[in-house]
């Protein structure tokens, strides 16, 4: 199958007083329709910058989408102009954020501001798009639709509210579907839900989902392929089962280790990452994990890794491993 | 020493502002050594004289030379937008830190007689606080500082109401530390950057309504010059036949207010660590 | 015990009239009671809104509670006068969540951590230097970080400050609220792992407050789980994730996502949101998202019960 989504060679900077910010990095990936592909890293790793740039919604200035390609169904986005792109956001590719109270407007109920998504994509009558709206939103499984669409954001739970952003993401069936945390800022049993919810309607509707998260259990229960993203760079790629298994960089080792682990019963002593996540305008030569690396050598101060296929289907990017 | 020479370098506008006041300021206290002549002596001759090299920027209807007066009248201005401002700004920050901090019936008390006191006008409330003080130099400072302390201490208020919600705050009283001492040391430190914005917007205010109370004479009596008083006083009259009088003390007080601006951005940015580095 | 808690309460007005008086109370902990023994850590858990966080703080009474006792070496601190309260302050110490509000941005490290032993007037401030030089050591942080100010720090290094501030003092017992929830995966370990060497070798005892189930296993002798400001189960650490007998503990447990994907459990999800602790629920306040409620518990409010020894649950239907 053809992915639906093909990112090549992605870079994004921020032209700061501080000096250039290179968020993102030569970044590339592809997702296929219906395919969950989860991009995990910790704060100031490039995350976040890859999903915006991938909506085009870097702020610029002062940052900067400098190289790189990213194909929706074979559209470049990044080749679009500005009303082109407008039309491609939420009938192709959408996204949903971690805190969906800022991301609704507090002054339109929630059934207004999906049907205005539909109206603003399709030509159907207000009456017509009103009507998509609840019905979205019984596909969210929101009980009593009719009268939540009439309740404005502040009325909803917060678990509510991620399911109407999540309705509102998916009304126009875009393709892709970005989720930046979406669950972060829920509760556990909430969290749960939602994941499931990201996963059914990925499912039936057959939307490539590029999920953003630091937590390792949020990937590892819904993604069927990963990418691990340190200082702005893919360091790693592979299929959940793979990496969770086989663990190539040593910094998806420390990840992985230094977690707590849930039904270990008895706390052995966490393994710790030393050090901290470095700034990413004052990035060291060679590899950036180098200063944190345990089993670095004197090649990996001096070097980059390039990404290198280690076991089938699986890429890392590292001199040592 | 080093330390000025690193913020000069850093804060370039600061400087600039720092200037403008400091050349304003020594001005005023040498008042008597650089005016070439007496700013009180009339000269039926020399009335609305335009600039020449005799009265480099001119002179008024009672022929007083122009530059001698604002160099005179910077001393009332200079006090007045000064001393005002600091104590306007002093007052308001305290009773509103005060208020804030403490709440309950307290802070309800003050801030119902904050609001009776903004819906006055600043310049009605002046004058009835002239009015039955008395003109002179200090009760203008006076009046027209008390009218500032409402707005200065509900925006010092809101801010403190935020700034006692952080756990600095909670952590400063987990370790035993008393209310005074939070609000001193955690709340009203952090409180400066909106402060100093304030007190330095309301400057050019204050020399407006020293202007405005003289004008009614009600603020400093005659024939004491001050650059509010000279400006108000000839605007209307002589804008078209000898503009110097209205342009002359306008800039003046405009550059302080300039001065004052770019030197308080600067105080508040060297006052916070976190602009540092 | 180190800590006895006592049918605590506290409710904050949630709607008040016209006049100032209060319509409606928000019950944010209603009746807990737990104790914590020296150098043990009981981990309390539940979901935002549970009343967690307000157990943490009533304890060391940054909020006053409503009712209950709680004693403190044996002495009930409830209503104990500012000057006795000052002095237990230097034995039992906070650290909260946010490393970034959590710390005063114009002060310098060194003058943080050295905060609690001025306000106390410990010592000189030679001796005060040197004690702050010790607390740093202490925590992983460099004497020549002293001289920096919060800002300058990553969030762990912010959170090694919160807890030297929180150790200036030589403490016995610290509620640690949510400690570790703002830090990025690899700096959490770090943070944990001082957390419990800090516990090996001083003896100190944690009120560790969370909603990630798998720290508090990491870290917890002890857990209680909360559930609308009431515990409804509290019971030895390895008993509660091995045996849980209630069925929100269940829930909880089932609703944390597994970091190993070769790990597919049945999804028995419960459905809905927390109700709000202004309206609760009739009967046992989880009835409504419980899936085997049965018409009592609609009814009767089930009381906080040992089942088996140290082992306590809220519900009709454990045994």
């Amino acid at each position: 199958m053809a992915p639906v989504l093909e990112v090549s060679g992605l870079s994004t900077v921020f032209h700061t007083r501080a000096g250039l910010v290179r968020a993102v990095q030569d970044v590339s990936f592809s997702v296929e329709a219906g395919e969950t592909l989860a991009i995990v890293g910790e704060s100031g790793c490039g995350k976040t910058m890859t999903a915006l740039s991938l909506m085009r919604l870097i702020p610029s200035p002062p940052g900067e989408i400098v190289a790189g390609s990213v194909k929706v169904a074979g559209t470049d986005l990044l080749q679009l102009d500005e009303p082109a792109m407008r039309k491609m956001r939420g009938s192709q590719i959408a996204m949903i954020f971690q805190e969906p109270m800022t991301a609704l407007n507090p002054l339109l109920t929630v059934g207004r501001q999906i049907a205005e998504m539909v109206s603003l994509h399709e030509n159907v009558s207000r009456r017509a798009a009103d009507a998509r709206a609840v019905e979205m939103l019984r596909h969210v499984r929101i009980p009593a639709p009719e009268r939540r669409a009439k309740e404005y954001p502040h009325q909803m739970s917060g678990g509510m509210r991620q399911r109407a952003m999540i309705a509102m993401a998916l009304v126009c069936r875009p393709k892709v579907l970005i989720a930046d945390e979406p669950t972060t800022a829920l509760d556990v049993t909430i969290q749960a839900q939602v994941l499931e919810l990201i996963g059914d309607l990925r499912r039936e509707l057959g939307t490539a989902v590029v999920l953003i998260t630091h937590d390792l259990g949020v990937v590892a229960e819904t993604a069927d392929r990963m990418i691990v993203m340190y200082a702005g760079r893919k360091v790693e790629e592979g299929t959940t089962q793979e990496l969770f298994a086989h663990p190539n960089h040593p910094y998806l080792q420390g990840l992985l280790a230094s977690v707590p682990k849930f039904g270990a019963g008895e706390g052995t002593r966490l393994r710790e990452i030393p050090g901290i996540v470095p700034a990413l305008n004052n990035l060291p030569q060679g590899c950036a994990f180098a200063p944190r690396c345990s089993a670095a050598v004197a090649k990996c101060q001096q070097a980059i890794p390039p990404l290198e296929t280690k076991r089938p289907g699986h890429m890392a990017a590292c001199w040592v491993s | 020493m080093t330390d000025a020479l690193y913020y000069a370098r850093r804060y370039p506008l600061g400087v600039i502002g720092a200037l403008i006041l400091i050349v304003f300021v020594l001005t005023a206290i040498f008042a008597g050594v650089v005016a070439p002549m007496d700013p009180l002596t009339t000269n039926a001759r020399a009335s609305l004289a335009p600039p020449s090299h005799i009265y480099w920027i001119g002179a008024d209807m009672m022929g007083r030379d122009m530059l001698s007066r604002m160099i005179h009248g910077a001393r009332i201005s200079l006090a007045v937008a000064l001393g005002a401002t600091c104590i306007g700004s002093g007052l308001g920050a305290m009773l509103g830190l005060a208020s804030g901090y403490l709440g309950g019936w307290f802070d309800l008390i003050v801030q119902r007689i904050a609001e009776i006191m903004q819906s006055l006008p600043l310049l009605v409330m002046a004058l009835v606080i002239t009015a039955s003080l008395g003109p002179s130099l200090t009760n203008t400072i006076i009046a027209i500082a008390i009218p500032l302390i409402p707005n200065v201490a509900r925006v010092i208020r809101a801010n403190v109401l935020s700034l006692r919600e952080l756990n600095y705050v909670e952590a400063a009283r987990a370790i035993g530390m008393g209310r005074a001492r939070i609000a001193l040391v955690h709340i009203f430190p952090n409180t400066l950057a909106p402060l100093i914005v304030l007190a330095t917007a309301q400057l050019g205010s204050t020399i407006l309504t020293e202007a405005s109370l003289s004008f009614l004479g009600l603020g400093v009596p005659e024939p004491y010059p001050s650059w509010g008083r000279m400006l108000s006083e000839s605007a209307a009259e002589y804008i078209h036949s000898a503009p110097w009088l209205v342009i002359f003390p306008g800039l003046a007080i405009s550059m302080v207010v300039f001065g004052a601006n770019l030197f308080g951005d600067a105080l508040r940015d060297i006052l916070d660590p976190r602009q540092g580095d | 015990m180190l800590l006895d808690v006592t049918d605590l309460r506290k409710t904050f007005p949630a709607r008040t009239g016209l006049f100032g008086n209060v319509i409606d109370h928000v019950h944010a902990v209603d009746g807990v009671s737990f104790s914590i023994a020296e150098g043990r850590t009981l981990g309390l858990v539940g979901e935002s809104g549970c009343g967690k966080s307000t157990v943490g703080r009533a304890i060391l009474r940054l909020i006053e509670p409503s009712s209950g006792a709680i004693r403190f070496e044996g002495n009930d601190i409830v209503g104990l006068p500012a000057d006795r309260m000052r002095e237990l302050r230097r034995r039992m110490q906070i650290v909260f969540q946010d490393p970034y509000s959590s710390l005063n941005p114009r002060k310098r490290a060194g003058d943080i951590v050295a905060e609690p032993l001025l306000v106390h007037g410990i010592a000189n401030a030679a001796e005060r230097r040197d004690m702050t030089l010790a607390i740093f050591a202490k925590v992983g942080l460099q004497p020549r970080q002293m001289g920096l100010f919060p800002h300058q720090f990553s969030g762990g290094q912010r959170q090694r400050i919160s807890i030297a501030r929180a150790l200036a003092l030589g403490p016995r017992f610290i509620v640690a609220d949510e400690p570790v929830s703002a830090l990025d995966v690899s700096v959490q370990a770090q943070v944990i792992n001082l957390l419990m060497d800090l516990q090996a070798r001083d003896g100190l005892s944690y009120l560790f407050i969370s909603h990630n189930l798998a720290v508090v296993e990491h870290v917890s002798h002890d857990v209680a789980v909360m559930y609308l400001g009431r515990i409804v189960e509290h019971t030895d650490k390895s008993t509660i994730f091995a045996r849980p007998l209630h069925p929100y503990t269940k829930a909880l447990m089932a609703a944390v996502p597994v970091a190993d994907p070769s790990v597919r459990r049945d999804k028995a999800h419960v459905m809905g949101d927390v109700p709000s602790p202004i309206d609760r629920p009739k009967g046992c306040h989880f009835h409504p998202r419980c899936p085997l409620a049965e018409p009592r518990c609609r009814i009767e409010e089930p009381l906080l019960r040992e089942v088996r020894p140290g082992h306590r649950v809220a519900c009709h239907l454990a045994a």
